[in-house]
């Protein structure tokens, strides 16, 4: 296996009007990756897929695909499938017809034709719904027509751009290992975009984590779940109490307070309420709020650090509001942010 | 019951009247046994709906109302189908400037469209009876079509569009394979709008027509300055109910009342 990228988006910039919305991206992804696009609202991650589609035109940079600069290559051309959040279904054609559609223009005819879109539908499942027009469909019903419609195409990358955000939770999940088998058994080069970080984190080989136009941070999932690389992806990913650090000292809303043991060489720490040692350690906090999650316990504490969150097996004790606890914020559990902002 | 409570179902009465009065009034002549035109009708006879079918001019002016009709809306439909698409799919500059324009017909009086057309085109470019009629009902009819079929376009997401190109297909193919069809209801429905705007149209043919070329509605002006019989009753009302079939079914078929 080759290590140069399948997907490379190089020094990509794009911009609706002036107004740039992407700029100078850099992503290299390898043949068969499952990539999930993670970030909040506005941060450019459907602009982004829709110029490796080709329905967005590239202000500057460069898209290559399987080794072709498709920088300028129509939309129709590319062999990139998308599957839109609105699942985009033609209302006018049944759910064969839908599959069938992009499979007729290459000019497939026949049993051949009908042989592909009958395996189409049925590895979505959908075979007794093959006359169904779209409107006759449940929302995840309608969302696997989409997928299939694409699927059949095989394209050399597939694009899902929230995917599952239409669908209650039992049918997230439910797609969610759909989608999963469906990029383990064609091993097609997927990238979905998500703002569900558990979703990026139980679906993605890579998570790629955008801010404001450009990538945050790219790694594994336990990459981006421990060690975040900024205070903007530790917030991301459920880091609760992040605080930068100044000569050696954490910066609270309390003044600077020195960590005991040795002073760490990052421009902030992070911990998640998880981290939090509670009732023990050497500081002091009174409780604020409590709030039960099945099996563990929220604590929301007032601190001389500021509001601290803490979380502790639900079987433990219950501390009751107003209460005056001994806790730690143990440095060595905290992750180093190596940038702050 | 009180003043008060009689007073919103009298109003709606004299209302329905002041509609449909006339019409019934038309209907009922147009049964009349009698030599002119008269309300009370003298007695029952099919004989006026029945001689209106051996007018010639009748005739010839149906047919040429029918022509124009059917194929100034058509003409219409082939300008504002694109003309719709552009503006609900791009963000033109001026977009909303061409919106204005291309309903100004409905906007400006019929009779001020028909003086223009006549004094500026027709009579400086040597045109034609018929053809000016057919451009004129073509200009008449394009609001109606951009109004409708902008309608159901709007309601038409774009991404479906955008779909059928991620699956092969062109823009242009895209726009036949998924967007025509799906507004087919639309198209049909600016269809019987624009054929009974055209149909019943008076202003503009009156400047247009010329010897020997008129529209039925005009035929039937020129018809009574002449004869005063209830021949032209009648066939107000067999034109009447031509519409009303018309919209009936349109709307039974097609929920035409949603575009309009
Ligand atoms: N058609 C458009 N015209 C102008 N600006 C746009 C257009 N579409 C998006 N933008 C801007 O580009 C930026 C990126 O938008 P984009 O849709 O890529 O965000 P996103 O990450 O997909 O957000 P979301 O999670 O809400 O879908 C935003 O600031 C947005 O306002
Ligand atoms: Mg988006």
């Amino acid at each position: 296996m080759s290590d140069a990228p399948y997907l490379s988006l190089e020094k990509l910039t794009l911009a609706y009007g002036d107004t740039v919305a992407v700029a100078d991206l850099d992503l290299g992804i390898r043949k068969g990756e499952l990539i999930a696009l993670l970030g909040p609202s506005g941060c450019g991650k459907t602009t982004t897929m829709r110029a490796i589609a080709g329905l967005l035109p590239v202000k500057s940079g460069h898209v290559r695909l399987d080794g072709a600069d498709i920088t300028r290559v129509p939309a129709n051309k590319r062999a990139v499938g998308l599957v839109f959040q609105s699942y985009a279904l033609f209302p006018h054609l049944s759910v064969y017809e839908n599959v069938a559609f992009g499979l007729k223009l290459k000019g497939m005819r026949g049993t051949e034709l009908d042989a592909k879109v009958q395996a189409g539908i049925k590895s979505v499942g959908l075979s007794s719904f093959a006359n169904r027009k779209p409107a006759e469909l449940s929302g995840g019903q309608q969302q696997r027509v989409a997928l299939a419609r694409s699927m059949v195409m095989e394209p050399k990358v597939l694009l899902l751009d929230e995917p599952l955000s239409n669908l209650d939770a039992r049918l997230r999940l439910e797609m969610r290992t759909e989608l999963q088998r469906v990029q383990k058994e064609t091993g097609v080069t997927m990238i979905f975009v998500t703002h569900d970080q558990a979703e990026a984190l139980a679906l993605a080989d890579r998570i790629v984590v955008m801010k404001g136009g450009a990538i945050e941070q790219i790694g594994s999932p336990e990459d981006i779940y421990s060690r975040p690389v900024s205070s903007f992806v530790a917030d991301f990913v459920g880091f609760e109490n992040i605080f930068p650090l100044e000569q050696g000292r954490l910066k609270t809303s309390g003044g600077l307070i020195e960590l005991p043991g040795q002073a760490p060489s990052a421009a902030g720490l992070a911990w998640r309420p998880r981290m939090v040692t509670l009732g023990s350690g050497p500081f002091r906090g009174t409780v604020r709020g409590t709030s039960f999650a099945g099996d563990s316990r929220e604590y929301l504490l007032d601190t001389p650090f500021g509001p601290i969150k803490a979380e502790v097996e639900a079987s433990q004790p219950a501390h009751a509001l107003g209460a005056d606890l001994s806790f730690d914020l143990p440095a060595e559990k905290a992750a180093p942010l190596a940038r702050f902002a | 019951m009180t003043a008060r409570s009689l007073f919103i179902p009298l109003t709606l009465l004299l209302v329905l009247a002041f509609l449909i009065g006339p019409f019934l009034i038309i209907v009922a002549a147009s049964f009349s046994a009698g030599e002119t035109l008269n309300f009370p009708p003298q007695g029952f006879s099919l004989r006026w709906i029945l001689k209106v079918f051996t007018v010639e001019s009748f005739r010839a002016s149906f047919g040429m109302s029918l022509f124009l009709a059917i194929g100034g809306t058509a003409a219409a439909l082939v300008l504002g189908i694109p003309a719709s698409y552009a503006l609900s799919r791009y963000k033109l500059p001026g977009a909303e400037i061409v919106r204005t324009v291309v309903s100004a017909p409905i906007i400006v009086p019929g009779i001020i469209v028909g003086l223009a057309l006549l004094r500026y085109i027709v009579v400086p470019f040597q045109v034609g009876i018929t053809a000016a009629l057919f451009l004129a009902h073509t200009a008449l009819v394009l609001p109606y079509a951009v109004r409708v079929v902008s309608a159901s376009l709007d309601n038409l997401r774009s991404d479906i569009e955008e779909a059928a190109v991620l699956l092969g297909s062109s823009r242009l193919g895209a726009f036949f394979r998924v967007v025509m069809p799906n507004i087919r209801g639309g198209i049909l429905s600016a269809f019987i709008l624009g054929f009974v705007t055209s149909f019943n149209q008076v202003p503009v043919s009156l400047f247009l027509s010329g010897p020997g070329v008129r529209t039925l509605p005009i035929d039937m002006i020129a018809y009574m300055e002449i004869v005063f019989d209830p021949s032209v009753a009648a066939l107000s009302s067999l034109l009447a109910f031509l519409s009303i079939g018309i919209v009936f079914a349109a709307e039974r078929f097609l929920g035409f009342s949603r575009y309009v």
